[in-house]
C-alpha cells in the first residue's frame, strides 16, 4: 500500500516536471475533451512548440499514467479529458485541515 | 501548375452528395457513371463554379478503411475548406446536426474547427484574417 502510494505520487511529480506536459494541461484546462490533432495544433500554433505528433502522444501517455489525463473512445474518435483529482490528493497530503477555520489567522 | 481537383473517399456516394450539397452548400459539377455502380462525382463551391473540384470518390479499396480509421482516431482532418467565419459556420452546421470533433479554436493566425462529414472523413474549416 505504501509502495503503491509512492509510485502514484512519483508518476504525478514526474508528469508535472516537464514544461510541455504542463502546457498540455493548461490547454486541457481551457477545453477538456480534445483529440490528439487539436492538442498538437494548440502546441504548435499557440505555443510555437516544434514537437512531433509521436512526442505529444508520449507526453499524453505519461499524463495518463499519472491519472491527470483520461482518454475515451467515442465511435471512431479518441478524446482526452483533464482529471484534476490527483492534484487534490497531493494538496490534501500536506495541507492539514485548520481546526480554527479558514477565516481566522493565528496571532 | 494549378490545383484543379482534389478528392475525399466517401462510404456512400449518394449520401455524400446529399451531405456536401444540402448541408455544406457545394453544388454538383460532374456526375458520370463509371463501371457498375460508381460515379465520377464532383462538387464545387457556388462562389467559384470554375474553381477547384472536390471528387467524392468511392471508398471501396481495402486500403481506405485502415487509412481513414487510423487518422480519425487521432482527429486528423483529410481536407480543409475556407469559410468567412468559423464560429458562424460552426453554429449553422451544429443546428443541422453536424458532429464536431473540434469546436472553433482561435490560434491567432487562423481559426479552425473540425467536423465529421458522415461519409468517413473529418473535415477542417478555417478562417484566416485578411
Amino acid at each position: 500500500m505504501v509502495a503503491y502510494r509512492v509510485d502514484v505520487a512519483g508518476d504525478l511529480f514526474k508528469a508535472l516536471a516537464d514544461p510541455t506536459r504542463r502546457t498540455i494541461l493548461d490547454e486541457l484546462t481551457e477545453r477538456s475533451g480534445q483529440t490528439l490533432f487539436e492538442i498538437c495544433a494548440r502546441l504548435s500554433m499557440k505555443h510555437r512548440l516544434g514537437i512531433s505528433r509521436q512526442a505529444v502522444s508520449q507526453h499524453l501517455a505519461v499524463l495518463e499514467a499519472a491519472g491527470l489525463v483520461e482518454s475515451r473512445r467515442e465511435g471512431r474518435y479518441k478524446f482526452h479529458d483533464l482529471n484534476t483529482a490527483p492534484l487534490r490528493r497531493i494538496a490534501e497530503r500536506w495541507l492539514a485541515p485548520d481546526p480554527s477555520g479558514p477565516e481566522e489567522s493565528t496571532p | 501548375m494549378k490545383i484543379h481537383l482534389t478528392s475525399v473517399f466517401v462510404d456512400d456516394q449518394a449520401e455524400a452528395l446529399r451531405f456536401y450539397t444540402e448541408i455544406l452548400g457545394f453544388v454538383k459539377k460532374y456526375d458520370v457513371p463509371v463501371g457498375e455502380k460508381d460515379r465520377w462525382l464532383t462538387v464545387v463551391s457556388p462562389d467559384e463554379p470554375g474553381g477547384t473540384q472536390l471528387l467524392l470518390e468511392p471508398a471501396g479499396h481495402p486500403a481506405v478503411r485502415p487509412y481513414r480509421d487510423t487518422l480519425a482516431k487521432d482527429g486528423i482532418p483529410l481536407a480543409q475548406f475556407a469559410v468567412d467565419d468559423v464560429h458562424a459556420e460552426y453554429a449553422r452546421l451544429r443546428a443541422l446536426g453536424v458532429r464536431f470533433t473540434q469546436e472553433p479554436l482561435d490560434m491567432g493566425v487562423v481559426t479552425t474547427a473540425v467536423f465529421d462529414d458522415t461519409c468517413g472523413n473529418l473535415i477542417q474549416i478555417a478562417t484566416q484574417p485578411q
